[in-house]
């Protein structure tokens, strides 16, 4: 999401406002020099259908960089591999008459289909808590918006815990930190996981640059998730001309039995 | 080996749903049935999202009875005019049942009045059946015959307006219970994904009095329009027709019934319907328990595109 980007810097411009920060970050934020690079081979990748998941591997560099500080590993960098946005509803079982029945609901607001976290270190380690928080890095920082009236609110922090979980325990929240490592003074590789249920659709990878534990850059880059194959073929058919799909269904069926009784009655 | 099922989203053994079609197949060509009714919950219990598999059963329903209804036609046991009138209810019960599972669908509340459904009437028909087979088999140790229902016998049904003669069943009935009986069916058939012969052909002998030996043909042949309507429109509105998983299943299936044949004609009727009601039982039985047992995950996810 490119607002994401703006939104990141007016939380850096906060912070920086705050009286007891001021001082050291003023310093710092105008002497940024910095830059962030960052490059994949492949704007588009087409996944067949025995597809198992993959790792992508995103190179970038830091421009105009302090050899001191990257010497010492004050530089860290996290990328993240975020995927198309949609709504996502939580529902909550609950006994009912002696039998489990969906009771309570929740639905976020957009919310990504699929989320890699790749970074040098663990991101809490990074930078402050509150900042990655800002910044909405990370499954733990992500926005969820709940659409709609959710009551008192009292629920909202369960049905959000009860996401993360079921988004991470199932794999298309995934966080690996120690995917991004230096290759020479400041070339890095970034190893971010595509896992083997990845949607379709516009990825968006952002790599974040930290120095000392403040904010420096940020790029962004989109990347094009196309499945291919014939169960790829099937799902579009399904979807795009659906009368036909189940014209095509309804054909096979008969076909099929048929055919069969045909077969059975000559032997 | 595993197979990716493109429409449920997940990959599964190929040899795990070959064999479920194939048993299937056996049983409804051994006891006379669709097998719609055994190859939905199986699929449930094999992962495979409700949605999906109501809506993959119905298509494996028109391939399981088409052979049968055409063999019925060949011989003449089709009432073609009967079956038409069961159709046309049946169409409408179709479309309002597509409606309701898109309905349920958005409510979170389909995979609960599924099972729900599935519990109340295999529960129901198996009871009935084991008691009816039980019945008979005793009669049978007394040597005393069968004690048949008379088809001659009026209930209140045969007083409702709308007559229409029926030739080739020789009855004069009202079209509002044929009209009805197919309706409900064909609600059935798109929200539970079955054919509903077994319970269409008990209803059409005991409730309509209709004729025994045009019952199945023109139950068959009201299945086949219905769940092939069915198909279609679930495949238009909520596009959970899976036709990879259809097509294992049906090759299977048709197979599987060749062999279920050869070894129903070999037993006797009332042995066939008590074995057919424990099977019926044990299924509502598995699904209940299901329903009454602690969830792993209290919570679910359910994302807007894909809908499950």
């Amino acid at each position: 999401m490119r607002w994401l980007l703006p939104l990141s810097l007016v939380a850096l411009v906060l912070a920086v406002t705050t009286p007891a920060l001021a001082q050291v970050l003023e310093r710092k934020v105008t002497d940024f020099t910095e830059k962030l690079e960052i490059g994949i081979s492949t704007e588009e990748i087409a996944i067949t259908s025995d597809f198992r998941g993959a790792d992508l591997t995103i190179f970038g560099a830091i421009d105009g960089f302090d050899a001191n500080l990257l010497a010492q590993g004050k530089y860290n960098i996290i990328v993240a591999l975020e995927g198309p946005k949609d709504n996502a509803t939580v529902r909550k079982k609950e006994r009912v008459f002696g039998i489990w029945v969906n009771t309570q609901s929740m639905t976020f607001e957009l919310v990504p289909e699929a989320y890699s976290l790749s970074s040098t270190r663990a991101i809490e380690t990074i930078a402050p808590r509150r900042d990655i928080a800002n910044m909405g890095i990370g499954v733990d920082h992500m926005r969820l918006v709940p659409l709609g009236f959710v009551g008192d609110g009292s629920s909202l922090g369960e049905f959000r815990n009860a996401f993360r979980t079921i988004r991470e325990t199932s794999g298309v929240y995934q966080r690996d930190p120690g995917g991004v490592q230096f290759i020479s003074s400041s070339l890095f590789k970034a190893s971010v996981r595509l896992p083997a249920n990845v949607p379709n659709g516009i990825h968006i990878v952002r790599a974040y640059l930290f120095r000392d534990g403040v904010f420096v850059a940020a790029k962004a880059l989109p990347l094009r998730v196309v499945k291919t194959g014939l169960e790829q073929a099937i799902t579009r058919a399904a979807h795009d001309q659906p009368l036909i799909y189940g014209l095509l269904a309804v054909t096979l069926a008969v076909v099929t039995g048929w055919g069969a009784s045909l077969l059975f009655r000559k032997e | 080996m595993t197979v990716y099922l493109p429409i449920a989203e997940l990959s599964v053994n190929i040899f795990i749903i070959l064999g479920m079609g194939a048993a299937v197949g056996f049983l409804s060509g051994m006891f006379g049935v669709g097998g719609g009714f055994l190859i939905t919950p199986l699929l449930i219990f094999y992962n495979i999202p409700p949605v999906v598999a109501v809506a993959t059963g119905a298509n494996q329903v028109v391939a399981s009875s088409i052979s049968g209804a055409i063999a019925h036609f060949r011989r003449g046991t089709i009432d073609i005019k009967l079956g038409t009138v069961l159709l046309c209810g049946g169409l409408v019960g179709a479309t309002v049942g597509v409606w309701l599972f898109s309905l349920l669908r958005s409510a979170g509340q389909l995979d609960l009045v599924i099972s729900l459904l599935y519990v109340l009437l295999l529960g129901s028909v198996g009871t009935l059946m084991l008691w009816e087979s039980i019945g008979a088999m005793r009669k049978a140790a007394k040597n005393q015959a069968p004690q048949l229902r008379r088809p001659g016998q009026h209930n209140w049904i045969h007083g409702l307006p709308l007559k229409m003669r029926f030739k080739k069943s020789k009855i004069y009935l009202s079209v509002i219970p044929v009209a009805t009986l197919g309706f409900s069916i064909g609600v059935l058939t798109s929200v539970m994904g079955v054919g509903g012969g077994f319970i269409m052909v008990p209803a059409m002998i005991y409730l309509l009095r209709i004729p025994t030996n045009v019952v199945v043909g023109t139950s068959l042949f009201q299945i086949v329009f219905v769940s092939a309507y069915t198909v279609i429109v679930q495949a238009s509105t909520n596009y959970t027709v899976d036709i990879v998983l259809a097509f294992v299943l049906m090759i299977a299936g048709v197979i599987g019934a060749q062999y279920g044949v050869r070894v129903g004609q070999r037993l006797r009727g009332e042995q066939l319907r008590a074995l057919l009601a424990l099977l019926v039982l044990a299924v509502g039985i598995r699904l209940a328990i299901e329903l009454v047992i602690p969830p792993k995950n209290i919570y679910s996810v359910v994302s807007a595109g894909a809908g499950f």
